[in-house]
């Protein structure tokens, strides 16, 4: 009895893996499917193969409407990135640190833009701007993706900042420190992992955003995202495919790349260091 | 005569909020409420309106069964995916938290990759394997199983893989982060008094991760119900969602007053959910779901 008991229970644990293995092959399948006929020398988008060519990439390179869209792409990006960034985290600062009244409000209100359908932002945008009669120019879209951004960075830094005793601030303080010395010497440095997280997300959820975008842009601006729209409209061709895997390679690299510097930089420290008591 | 400032002072917390909450004002709030105004302007004609009071609008939305159709459709489509993601999302989320695989952070990683590549890559990526020249299209032919390729693209069907693909993520962290927050030494109290493993999975692990699983099940519903690009790119004309209406109300017919209305009455109706869910689970999981 109790042999087959565990039987079951084995054979259970065999069907979550085997689902699991499922769902990350769902996961990827498509993705790697894109990557790979990226470099089919076939004039078609689509199976099978029919040779390895770069030629796809070569016209990518060539495509000055794809060129404009991504440089604009990058630029938002990255104005989005530092500008959510420092607001982002100076506010889950506040929300951490400080008890004022109407906190619990803004905590709920600063996480709404990401609950709240983007189409719904979109229109609601738009019309207040009709309202008061100004056009749509890039500001608004910039401030639009830094929106957008806000609630990722204000909880990534808030679930750090918890972490972080008050005591070491507070230390600063009575030693003299300033308040902004004490925030720039001891709390943002104990928060760069956050900082840099929230960052890289921020970049890539604005690099990334196309439905608001749609709504947004002034007239006659592609991002990446909407130029990528426009192409699929028209067709699917193995172009499309490359562009996918470059932009795979910069939205996927960037983390990658973000996340394995920061880890040598905490290594490094640690060498300079006395070593932390064994654990 | 001046307060002097102490530590922790409430007035230095509104000016170190104070650009996040402009931004979230005029951004956010009035926003919502000049498009809720809108819904009783006059439409006269493509692009213009006037600020003549008037409940035609709501009228026309409360009796045109167009409307309501798109509505309930929209809620359907949510509902299943949601409902899907719960499903295939649990195993995995299971799987990790309970594997005992060394690295397990690359499991996570590969979770969290996916939000680092581009929505609308991954949502076309899906015609490479669906369409009629996509990978199984192409290998059934190749085996003679097929002499035309089947038509999976441009359908509901292929909406909803599109919307399960981006959401399991979602779902799968938001399961796991409550698995997670959940004392181990529970369910080995629980072997210990004679549980089977399959006993102290539901008595005493599925209750416990309950919280995560609602958490997901509104995000993917909400996000689902409110998508845009997926029914754009892999459904047909048929099958787009409330989402692809109001763009096109705005952006296609100008009717403005007319999509005020539709994105007031998304906004309602998701928010109903969502109200509906913290008022029973409270917001910490969504908070927590979402990446804090």
């Amino acid at each position: 009895m109790k042999a087959r008991r565990k039987q079951e229970g084995r054979w259970a644990w065999r069907l979550t893996g085997f689902v699991t293995l499922c769902v990350y092959i769902f996961m990827f399948a498509p993705i790697v499917a894109t990557v790979i006929l990226s470099f089919n020398a076939s004039m078609f988008g689509g199976f099978p193969m029919t040779g390895f060519s770069l030629q796809w990439y070569g016209k990518l390179m060539a495509n000055e409407q794809v060129l404009t869209a991504f440089r604009t792409s990058l630029w938002i990006a990255v104005v989005t990135a530092a500008v959510t960034t420092a607001i982002g985290v100076v506010t889950a600062f506040a929300l951490v640190r400080f008890e004022f009244p109407g906190k619990q409000a803004l905590s709920t209100l600063v996480i709404l833009p990401a609950l709240v359908p983007e189409t719904i932002l979109g229109v609601g945008l738009l019309v207040l701007i009709k309202a008061i009669d100004q056009p749509r120019t890039m500001l608004l879209l910039v401030l639009g993706h830094i929106l957008l951004a806000v609630p990722y960075v204000v909880l990534i830094t808030q679930a750090r900042m918890v972490g972080i005793r008050r005591v070491y601030e507070e230390a600063a303080l009575s030693l003299g420190a300033s308040r902004f010395s004490s925030f720039r010497e001891i709390t943002l440095p104990l928060l760069i992992p956050a900082v840099v997280g929230g960052a890289l997300l921020a970049f890539t959820i604005s690099f990334d955003n196309t439905s608001a975008s749609l709504f947004w842009r002034p007239a006659g601006v592609e991002t990446m995202p909407t130029q990528i729209l426009s192409m699929l409209k028209i067709s699917i061709s193995p172009e499309i495919n490359a562009l996918g895997t470059v932009m795979i390679l910069v939205t996927v690299g960037i983390p990658l790349l973000g996340g394995l510097v920061l880890q040598s930089l905490t290594r490094l420290k640690r060498r300079g260091e006395p070593k932390e008591e064994a654990r | 005569m001046r307060r002097r400032w102490t530590l922790y002072d409430p007035r230095l917390a509104w000016l170190l909020v104070a650009p996040v909450l402009l931004l979230l004002i005029f951004f956010l709030v009035l926003p919502i409420a000049v498009m809720a105004a809108y819904t009783f302007f006059t439409f006269v004609t493509a692009g213009v309106e006037t600020s003549a009071l008037t409940t035609a609008n709501w009228h026309e939305f409360l009796t045109d069964s167009y409307y309501s159709g798109f509505l309930l459709k929209t809620l359907r489509v949510g509902a299943i995916t949601a409902v899907l993601c719960g499903v295939l999302g649990y195993f995995p989320a299971y799987f990790i938290w309970a594997t005992t695989f060394k690295h397990k952070w690359l499991l996570l990683l590969l979770l969290i990759v996916p939000f680092w590549i581009s929505f609308t890559i991954r949502t076309f990526s899906w015609i490479n394997i669906l369409g009629e020249q996509g990978v199984i299209n192409v290998s059934l032919m190749k085996l003679g199983i097929i002499s035309e390729p089947l038509p999976m693209l441009y359908n509901e069907g292929a909406v909803i893989l599109g919307m399960l693909h981006f959401l399991l993520p979602y779902m799968i962290l938001n399961v796991y982060v409550s698995l997670e927050s959940i004392d181990r030494t529970l369910i080995a109290a629980a072997r210990s008094m004679g549980c089977t493993s399959a006993q102290a999975f539901r008595e005493v692990t599925l209750p416990l991760s309950l919280p995560g699983l609602a958490a997901g099940l509104l995000l993917c519903f909400v996000l689902a119900a409110g998508s845009y690009v997926t029914p754009q790119l892999l459904g047909s004309g048929r099958d787009a969602l409330f989402g692809n209406l109001i763009y096109d109300t705005i952006m296609g017919e100008l009717n403005w007053p007319m999509g005020a209305t539709l994105s007031i009455v998304l906004f309602i109706v998701l928010g109903f959910f969502a109200a509906a869910y913290t008022r029973y689970m409270g917001m910490s999981q969504i908070v927590k779901g979402l990446g804090g």
